[in-house]
Formats: structure tokens, sequence, C-alpha cells
């Protein structure tokens, strides 16, 4: 009897309908709204925003939604939708000089103008699971107007004025910039494509990657110089009129390292900078996203280059989740056809060997 | 919050013919005339992001979507098979995009999308088939970073691979690759055929089809124009063979077709059967009819 292997069109409608119903759960609860998970899961979105490319929370919270709480899966998501829609062309770089902040804060100096701004942070939270949320427990009246702050200088611009830290490189032509979603990565990557690639990459790849430089593999000395969030403008210049327009307010977080310094007989030393910034709070991948910045930059700055970190083909080629959430995952598909040539080969060659093994044992016995 | 949702009602509507956007599909088809000018050659494009997964065909994808046409008949197979759960979802996706024509029989197909196999049915001009392929770099095993193994296929720089394969002999007394059994192309490029097993190789050797080669995440395109030279490499006191079987298919009884293997019991039992389904009932239909002739007419 042929036993059916192969699976087929109802198979995959059934298991559609299945999923659709696992996800909803129990029917007699209310089914969550894009609105909550747009408002309580603000993080989940931000993440999902920032590793899909594309700046929408309402899409973002549907693909969570859909995607029953698995981010990758709806990063994917988003992906495939985003990659649906036409380019009209590059905004403006952001002046995240002028960001509205949230929270700001320097581990680099005690005191910086403008202040230290704690923010909405998790940071000085006792991860104590709190059994008054899970009660439905009253929940404190916000700050309102006393929590955003005015716009303050950038610590890295500050310590520029003195040339203690390398200029950030001047802003290229910003429609001849680069777009890695529209043309397959090549090598060496210049900059802009390697913080492209970080800004979508993985977070946890680039947590782990960030770690692993502090902890010897590739070390090039980080202090937080800078963190910030905040909302800022997005502008754009629409060809027809010539002049710019604001299109959309974002919410950013920036993390500016400041590394190991650099000097010669000619230039005097200076610190050099890991930068990282991605969509919403998402603080950790900023940070680790500046680690590995700094660690890719290695060759250019002269460095040794030997560690996973810094090197650039391992780096970029393996950042991305949906293509390595993809292609682990095919691993599920059939490979019947391979594993039965696999199968005749490696039966042929124990015949073989049983053959030799049985001539050896008659020439013995003779 | 954005403004509007798109509408979610009919999700083939407001996407373009075979989902592609007319832009993307001219970027496409430029890497393939580009492909089939440099037989074997890898040229890169800007892969989009597909609402199917990578690793899952959407290189092939890709290609079948910007070749594709209204008048095209499709088909689309995995492991040989037209019914594995992913040629049936890639079928649903054309289907539901493009709302071509669909077919099993690889003769009626103008365009043949396919993962692990050729088929059985000797292909014809004027007719496509499009591999989907993981990893496009034949020599991706033996050096791992892009920036050389480009330099090495642009010397023609080969050696290493006839080390490898020298090695395996040297190792197992045989060339040990089974599947994704190296090619070199039109006496110039060596290709990854992708996953097929070796016994399909010869198949691809001045077929007079266009084959072209997709894939997706490693972004990379490649072809084999019709009669074109496809060579397997190997040696000359060591000559490429394909996989034989001690007995005919379970089914149909063929005997130069590649045979799948069944368990069908926790004994030891098990049977084998051609892996391309299409080929295999044709077969059966066919010695159906002509037993059939002779037992004259109505019976079945």
């Amino acid at each position: 009897m042929y036993v059916a292997v192969k699976g087929g069109e109802r198979a995959i409608e059934n298991s559609l309908r299945y999923l659709a119903d696992e996800r909803r759960g129990d029917r007699s609860l209310p089914d969550v709204t894009l609105e909550q998970i747009g408002e309580q899961f603000t993080l989940a979105v931000d993440r999902v925003m920032g590793e899909g490319s594309l700046y929408d929370r309402e899409l973002a919270a549907l693909a969570v939604k859909q995607a029953r709480g698995d981010l990758v899966e709806a990063i994917f998501l988003l992906r495939a939708y985003r990659t649906t829609l036409p380019r009209f062309g590059a905004t403006r770089p952001i002046e995240t000089g002028r960001l509205r902040l949230r929270r700001r804060i320097s581990a680099a100096f005690k005191d910086i103008p403008g202040g230290q701004i704690l923010g909405p942070s998790f940071d000085y939270t006792h991860r104590l699971l709190d059994f008054a949320l899970a009660a439905g427990g009253p929940v404190p009246e916000g700050l309102g107007e006393a929590a955003a702050a005015a716009p303050a200088p950038r610590v890295a611009d500050l310590l520029g004025r003195e040339g203690l830290i390398e200029a950030a490189e001047p802003a290229t032509d910003e429609q001849a910039a680069p777009d890695l979603t529209r043309e397959p990565l090549g090598f060496p990557a210049p900059r802009e494509l390697r913080l492209q690639n970080l800004a979508r990459g993985d977070e946890g790849f680039l947590l782990a990657l960030g770690y692993s430089t502090q902890r010897g593999y590739g070390n090039n000395h980080p202090f937080a110089g800078e963190i910030r969030q905040g909302e800022a403008s997005v502008e754009f210049v629409p060809e027809e009129l010539g002049f710019a327009v604001e299109i959309a307010e974002i919410d950013v977080t920036e993390c500016d390292m400041i590394n190991q310094f650099k000097g010669s007989a000619h230039i005097p030393p200076q610190f050099t900078r890991g930068y990282g910034l991605v969509f919403g709070g998402s603080e950790r991948k900023a940070m680790a996203m500046a680690l590995v910045d700094r660690a890719l930059r290695a060759r250019e700055l002269g460095e040794e280059a030997d560690a996973p970190a810094q090197h650039e083909e391992f780096v970029l080629y393996h950042s991305d989740n949906v293509e390595a959430s993809g292609f682990v995952q095919h691993l599920k598909l059939p490979h019947y056809v391979d594993f039965q040539a696999e199968l005749v080969q490696v039966r042929a060659m124990r015949a073989a060997a049983t053959a030799r093994r049985d001539a050896a044992l008659d020439e013995a016995a003779e | 919050m954005s403004a509007a949702m798109p509408d979610r009602e009919s999700p083939a509507a407001g996407y373009s013919f075979a989902y592609l956007d007319e832009q993307t599909k001219r970027m496409i088809r430029r890497a393939i005339l580009k492909a089939v000018a440099i037989p074997g050659y890898q040229v890169p494009f800007g892969s989009r992001e597909m609402p199917l997964p990578y690793g899952w065909g959407t290189g092939g994808i890709q290609v079948t979507a910007s070749i594709i046409g209204i008048d095209d008949t499709l088909k689309v197979i995995d492991q040989g098979a037209d019914d594995t759960t992913n040629a049936v979802s890639i079928r649903r996706f054309f289907r539901r995009t493009a709302g071509v024509a669909t077919t099993e029989r690889t003769a009626e197909a103008s365009i043949v999308q396919t993962r692990h196999r050729i088929p059985e049915t000797p292909l014809r001009e004027g007719q496509i088939l499009v591999y989907q392929v993981p990893i496009p770099e034949p020599l991706r095993w033996l050096e791992p970073r892009e920036a050389e193994t480009r330099k090495m296929h642009a010397l023609a720089d080969y050696g290493a691979m006839q080390v490898r394969l020298y090695e395996d002999i040297a190792t197992y007394g045989r060339i040990a690759r089974t599947y994704d059994y190296p090619v070199q192309v039109n006496d110039r490029y060596v290709m990854a055929p992708s996953p097929i097993p070796k016994f399909d190789n010869p198949k691809m050797d001045r077929n007079p089809a266009l084959q072209l080669f997709g894939a997706g995440r490693e972004k990379r395109i490649y072809a084999v124009p019709p009669y074109t030279k496809v060579k397997s490499l190997d040696f000359d006191d060591y000559p490429f063979s394909v996989q034989t079987w001690d007995r005919p298919c379970a089914l149909c009884g063929s005997t130069t077709s590649f045979l799948d293997e069944v368990i069908t019991d926790d004994r030891g039992g098990r049977m084998f059967v051609c892996s391309d389904s299409e080929y295999c009932a044709g077969q059966v239909a066919g010695q159906r009819a002509a037993a059939g002739g002779k037992d004259g007419p109505g019976h079945d």
C-alpha cells in the first residue's frame, strides 16, 4: 500500500483553518484590538516596525496580532507588505539633535547641557512580578506636560567642538543613498549600507555579537556617550515643490558610542564612534547596533579584524531574521529525493566495504 | 496611527499581476537576459521580499512571476511531485495572483517551476524550466567568503573543486556528491544545478528548453540557454555516473526513472515508486489503455 506521504490542497486548507482558530483562542474572551496592541505592547510594535523596515504602528500591531505574538513572524508579514509599496524617494536626514526628548542619558559625563533625563525606562525597576497588575489594580496618573523636554545638543557634537572625537561623516546626497532593499548587497559594503543592514537586523543576533565584543572578541572600549529617545520630524522635498515639507513625526532611539581613540604622528588622537538608530524605544537594539557598527569599522581604522563581529560578510549576511528564519525552517520541506540519493550511495558504499572485508577474511582463511 | 487600512477583503486585489510590480519585473528580466547571455554566471539582482518564506522558493517564484503571461500554463513540482504541500502552495499563489492556467502535465506546461527534480518527460523547445535554488554558489563549501568566490569564478580558478572531488575518491573510493553535483556550463562557469539528484544532471545537457535558476535569499539569477553544453565534473578514470536501482517502480514498472523509497511498515517493508508522480500516472494510464485495447472497449 502506497502510504500518503504527500499532503495536498485540503491539508493546507485545514491547517490554515486550524491556525486561525488557535490564534483566536477562547471565543468567550474578548478579541484583542489593534489599538490595545499599539498602546500596550508598544515595544513589540516598535521592534516589528524597526526590523520590518516600515514605520506604521497600526500595520505593525496587525502583524503582531496575526502572528500570535511571534515577533519574527510579524516582522516577516510587515516586510512582505512593505515590498509591495512604491518608493517615492528619500527623505531629508532626520536631525536627531532636535529630538523632542523623552529620555536622554550619557554615561560619559556626570552632567550635560540639557540634563540627564531618565524617561520611561525599565532600568531602575526591581524585576518583581507585579501581582497588583495581574489583579487589575489602579495605575498612577501620567506626568503630563512635565514629561516633555526641550531639545538639547548631542554629546558627540559637544566633544566634536574640541576635536576630541572624529567628525560624523558628511551626509551623502539623500537621493543617491543606496537602498539594500532594492539592490543586492556587495562587498566591501560602505558604512551607510552596513548601518541599513544593522538597523533591520535581528535584535538577538546583534545583541550577542555586541556582547561578544565586550568579552574580548574584538574589544574597542566603548562608553555610552549618549542615548536619546524622542520624536523626530521627517521632511521630504517633493521634486515639483523644491522645498522641504514635514510629512511625519517618528519615535526613534539613538545611541552614540564613544570608542577607543586613534591617532598617528600626523593626526592627534581622537575618540572613534559607533552608531545605532532604531524606531521607537528599542534601546537594547540601538546599543548593540552601535557596538557592532564600531566593530565593523575595524578595517577602515587599521585594526586587526579577526573576531566574528568584525567580519563584514559574516555579520551582514546573517543578521536578517526573515532570511535566517526562512532558510532554517525550509529544512521542514520534503527532501526525500536528495535523501534517497544519499541512501543509495551509503548502501552501495556499505556493500562495497562488506565485500572488501569478506574478501580479506577469505584470504586470511586460505 | 496610519490612515485607511488596505482592502483586506480580496487579498489579490490591489496587487499587480503575478504579485510583483512592473518595475521589479523589468529589473528581474534584465537580470535574466544577462544570465542567458553568460551561461552559468550568477547575476546579482535586487531580490524582493516575497510573501512566502526565504528558502521556500522565493527565487523561483520571482523568476516565474517576471516571465509569466496570461496565456502561460504553469506546472509546479517539489520532489518531482505536483501534490507535495509546497508545490501546492506555490501553485495556489500564482492562481491567486496571476489567475493563470495550471497543469500537472509536463507536456502541457509552458513554464515548469521545480524544486529538487527535472521531470522525467523530456522537455521541448519553447518550454522554460525554473529552478528554486537555496545556495547558488557551487564553491561555497570550499570558500565561505563571497568576495573570494567571485574572484575564483572570474579567474576560472576551479582547482579547489577538483581537489575536493579527488579527496572524495581518496576517502570513499568514489565522488561522494549525490545531489547538487557541480557542473561546468559551456566549458566556462562551474555552476550549482540546485539540489537535484545527480541522476538528473545529464538531462540539463543540451536540453532544448530554457533553464532559469532563481535564488531569492542569496539574490542571484543564472541560466542555461537551450542546447547548451552542461558537463558534470569528473575525472577520466572516475567518470561521472548516475544512481541506479535494482528494481523497477512498484506502480508503473519504469526502470528508467528516479525512485523514491517508501517505508510501508516497521518490519523492514518498503517499496520504490517514481518520484515524478505525473510521469508515473501517465505510464500507468498508458498501460491500462494498452491492456484495454487488447481486451476490447468498455473495460477500464
